[in-house]
């Protein structure tokens, strides 16, 4: 059973901080302070869009992803990792390692026997720069042909990353040929791996998060088209909003138990929250005149191809879902409507506003 | 330099190193230098000392598989990657850490379990530590600027204990970080990281005197400390030989006592905590890195940009000896040439490996390899209108004809476009075609208006499509320098000087190397300008033939197309 040492390769890379119990050890290592619990989602201060586009696709994974460009130090990291702590626990078939909801799914190169069925946290898995392309999709076990002889699969983070997150800090300056694999297996939702005598298939579908910070390069429009929505954060200008979020932030990191303690009741609130808009989610109705909206909207906004209007149109269901709403309303939209859709505006160099205000002048215009 | 504020320095971070982030040590490497880092491990750190080299990949600092011990062994053997265990990073030449590496060690820094000491050598304009890691090092200290003390004044080991101790206790009071906060405001730093920094050092301070409540002085001092440097450069030099003292005039600390006090009235206005940040460093310095700062934002995009060329496979090279790393590949043909000779020779010296079929030892390791190549793409934005006389619209088309025939040499892609009359056209868009390239400039016509401002947003346009394909682009504008026509078409000279100069930023902020080629039959002090606001090149031809021009233009290139 390779379980164990697959599970471990792929912690290596997924988590530097992590320890790892290795072989050989030429010195003696001081430990580390333990990993803390990451901050909880309901203390972030203020970025409100980035709140809500993060839940939005946690109650429904369709929309996509979530890109999140924006200045150094706005908590673009803190906040996609507190949503890992957030998210309701998923059901999966003990020891697939796709996570699959039910024995019949797991692939048949996993040899599954197992029929048990587990609860565990829904995964969050981090893709590290630098990665390679053998890490992201799986390859051939090493270990077993090594030492056996035997041709087998190792699965990889994507396989890890099924029916979770996929995190890509720094998604700007992940190599390309990487972003490529990416798009491919996040718009099929399977990882296909055709290479080293092997071929192996398996269920990939993930949110794909990702962070950067636009001062270090752009990403390619074809990436950017491929996020759902996108966010883009900038730092509190206010000082009492920056005052709380520096104490909030130094509470938690000088003595972080209380601090957990008191944000614990509101982060379980918003996970019932995610949990009974999941439910709502199918019973949502939209109207005729939503859709019309949602056309009209893109029209005006000259968003190439169709893919803006699905989602807008899905993260307006969303979001009336997350409200209680029983139908899709022209407020969903406009609520909604720069995280659907800012990024897919062709670029203006001259307009140094941003595409967020592009969209909310044509929202003025086109849906008063 | 005040020995005081560098025993403070070194205290703060050898009480709390992963608490504060690390050092930020801007200096040319020297005896000095070399003095201040010899005396490192003389610091009671709580954690160890570990030197980075500047190329390290990322099996080293991840760890990974020990390919020499895994084949040894025959089974996988793990290697523990420098990130794995907490320590204190040292970086050498942080001036030229890759994206990529600072990105890495920026996460390892969230992480709060590692301190780095960043030697910035940054001895050009425009070199400088990245910003990424600069956010995140919370102290700072330029040797170029000071001389040391001769006697290091090295934190004592016992105090430093005592303080370490002391740390999880001290609190620091409400109010503070409103006033930590404030004075961060009040000096245009924008990052959030920058206040808590400011608070740990304080923590740090405070426990270094002994104290369990963070207190005015410690907040003053912990700002001079982590802010002066990130500070935006005064509006206004102050007066140089009346140096503020902020902590004399009001209340003097009394000796402690205790809990009688409120601490909340003893903390300082937030604008004094401002002039204790700016007396702590010159105001030359200051000036010097803001200006580092414009500089390096400008150069980081390009630096982006270029990272962004090899789009290609590229043509092979010839497998090199070597052991896998992330992104090789092992040569399979070219690993059992190397180990089929040796063959004999191991079985005999291994008798215990006999079962196996072939021997292979790590050395046998071969690793493909490809020269990516980066393309480039010359964008031609070429001034036909009236102003620039027929003649010289003559010699442009010579220059950009030779040029041609050197991108051709090159492979570089070129593109041609052309302003006159109310709008600019692009006759060409990126190609490698040197005969349609011809073809289309023999035909510009010539005459009309100059729409600058437009010209140099379709230039802008193509770059950027060009970069969005992977290519580097280069702006070569040709312009005798008088837009008279808005991007509406409107002839309007003013509104055309405002859209110019914002498109020139435009082209600046995206990092695209440039050039400015002036026309006219006088150097236009206007075009110099709009090339130091594109951050171009300007070269200002006297009259003379394209021949020249070309030569002139191929010089200023060159030194590019090496970088």
């Amino acid at each position: 059973m390779t379980a164990r040492p697959v599970e471990q390769a792929s912690q290596l890379r997924a988590m530097p901080e992590t320890m790892l119990e290795t072989a050989p050890q030429p010195q003696p290592r001081p430990a580390p302070a333990p990993r803390r619990a990451p901050f909880p989602f309901s203390a972030i201060v203020g970025q409100e869009d980035m709140k809500l586009a993060l839940i939005l696709t946690a109650v429904d994974p369709a929309i996509g992803g979530v890109l999140v460009f924006g200045d150094r130090g706005t908590g673009k990291s803190t906040a996609v990792r507190a949503l890992a702590a957030l998210l309701p626990e998923i059901d999966a078939v003990e020891g697939c390692p796709v996570n699959s909801a039910r024995p019949d799914q797991c692939p048949d190169w996993a040899g599954i026997t197992a029929t048990t069925i587990i609860r565990k946290p829904t995964p969050v898995v981090d893709l590290p720069l630098g990665v390679s392309e053998d890490r992201v999709t799986g390859a051939l076990d090493i270990e077993r042909a090594i030492a056996r002889g035997e041709k087998a699969f190792e699965p990889g983070l994507l396989a890890r990353a099924n029916r979770g997150y996929l995190y890509i800090d720094e998604v700007n300056l992940l190599e390309d040929h990487i972003v490529d694999l990416l798009l491919d297996v996040a718009q099929s939702g399977e990882n296909v791996v055709e290479r080293d005598g092997l071929s192996i298939r398996h269920a990939a579908r993930f949110v794909l998060v990702g962070s950067g910070n636009p001062e270090e390069g752009d990403l390619r429009p074809q990436l950017l088209d491929r996020f759902g929505l996108s966010v883009d954060v900038t730092s509190p200008r206010d000082i009492d909003t920056r005052v709380e979020v520096i104490r909030r932030r130094d509470a938690y990191d000088t003595d972080p138990d209380p601090f957990l303690a008191r944000w614990q009741p509101e982060d379980a609130a918003l996970r019932d929250r995610i949990i009974t808009a999941r439910a709502a989610l199918p019973g949502i109705v939209t109207p005729g005149t939503a859709l019309h909206d949602c056309a009209a909207l893109c029209i005006a906004l000259g968003s190439d191809g169709l893919r803006g209007e699905l989602t807008l149109l899905r993260t307006a269901r969303a979001l009336a879902a997350t409200e209680g709403a029983p139908s899709v309303a022209r407020s969903h939209l406009k609520r909604v409507a720069a995280l659907a859709l800012g990024h897919r505006l062709r670029r203006d160099p001259l307009d140094e506003a941003g595409s967020g205000a592009r969209v909310a002048r044509m929202l003025a215009e086109t849906l008063p | 330099m005040e020995p005081e504020t560098l025993r403070l320095i070194l205290a703060v971070l050898t009480i709390d190193p992963a608490g504060i982030g690390g050092l930020w040590l801007r200096a040319r490497a020297g005896p000095e230098r070399q003095r201040l880092l010899e005396a490192l491990p003389l610091l009671p750190l709580p954690l160890p000392l570990q030197r980075l080299a500047s190329n390290i990949t990322d099996e080293a600092l991840y760890g990974g598989l020990d390919s020499a011990a895994t084949l040894r062994a025959g089974r996988p053997v793990m290697r523990q990657g420098l990130l794995n265990r907490a320590a204190v990073l040292v970086l050498p030449m942080a001036e030229r850490c890759a994206p990529d590496l600072s990105a890495r060690l920026a996460q390892a820094l969230d992480a709060r379990h590692h301190a780095i000491v960043a030697l910035d050598e940054a001895a050009d304009e425009g070199e400088g530590l990245p910003q990424k890691l600069a956010d995140r090092l919370g102290l700072f200290l330029d040797l170029d600027s000071l001389r040391l003390p001769d006697r290091l004044p090295l934190p004592d080991a016992d105090e430093i204990l005592a303080a370490r101790v002391l740390l999880p206790t001290v609190r620091v009071p409400h109010d503070a970080v409103a006033e930590v906060v404030r004075a961060c405001a009040d000096l245009m730093i924008l990052s959030t990281r920058a206040p808590i920094l400011t608070l740990a050092a304080a923590r740090a301070l405070a426990a270094l005197a002994g104290r369990t409540v963070v207190e005015r002085t410690d907040l003053m001092a912990a700002a001079a400390l982590t802010l002066a440097h990130r500070a935006a450069p005064l509006g206004d030099p102050p007066d140089s030989d009346a140096p503020p003292q902020p902590d004399t005039p009001p209340p003097e600390d009394r000796p402690d006592d205790g809990d009688s006090r409120d601490p909340d009235t003893e903390l300082p206005q937030g604008d004094i905590m401002v002039d204790a940040v700016r007396a702590a460093l010159p105001d030359q310095i200051l000036r010097d890195l803001a200006e580092g700062r414009a500089q390096r934002q400008a150069r980081g995009a390009s630096g982006s940009g270029a990272a962004r060329t090899g789009n290609r496979r590229g043509r092979p090279l010839p497998s090199r000896r070597g052991l896998p790393k992330s992104g090789s590949r092992i040569d399979l043909i070219a690993t059992l040439r190397a180990a089929a000779p040796w063959q004999t020779l191991r079985r005999i010296a291994a008798p215990d490996r006999a079962g196996q079929a072939l021997l292979v030892d790590p050395s046998d390791l071969h690793m493909k390899r490809a020269k990516i190549l980066s393309d480039r793409v010359l964008v031609f934005a070429v001034d036909a209108s009236g102003s620039a006389a027929v003649a010289r619209l003559a010699e442009a088309k010579g220059a950009v004809e030779q040029l041609l025939a050197r991108a051709y040499s090159r492979r570089d892609h070129v593109a041609l476009l052309t302003f006159r009359g109310q709008a600019a056209e692009l006759l060409l868009p990126p190609t490698r075609s040197l005969v349609m390239t011809k073809a289309r400039l023999r035909g510009v016509p010539g005459g009309g208006a100059t729409p600058l401002a437009g010209g140099l947003r379709l230039a802008l346009d193509t770059a950027l499509r060009a970069r969005a394909r992977g290519m580097t682009p280069t702006i070569a504008l040709l312009t005798d320098g008088r837009g008279n026509v808005a991007l509406d078409g409107s002839a309007d000279r003013a509104q055309s000087d405002i859209e110019t100069t914002q498109m020139a930023r435009a082209i600046r902020a995206t990092g695209c190397t440039a050039l400015v080629i002036d026309t006219a039959q006088r150097p236009q002090p206007r075009l110099a300008e709009l090339a130091r606001n594109m951050g171009a090149r300007y070269l200002a031809l006297p009259r003379i033939g394209g021949g020249r021009l070309a030569a002139a233009l191929g010089a200023s290139l060159d030194p590019v197309s090496v970088r």
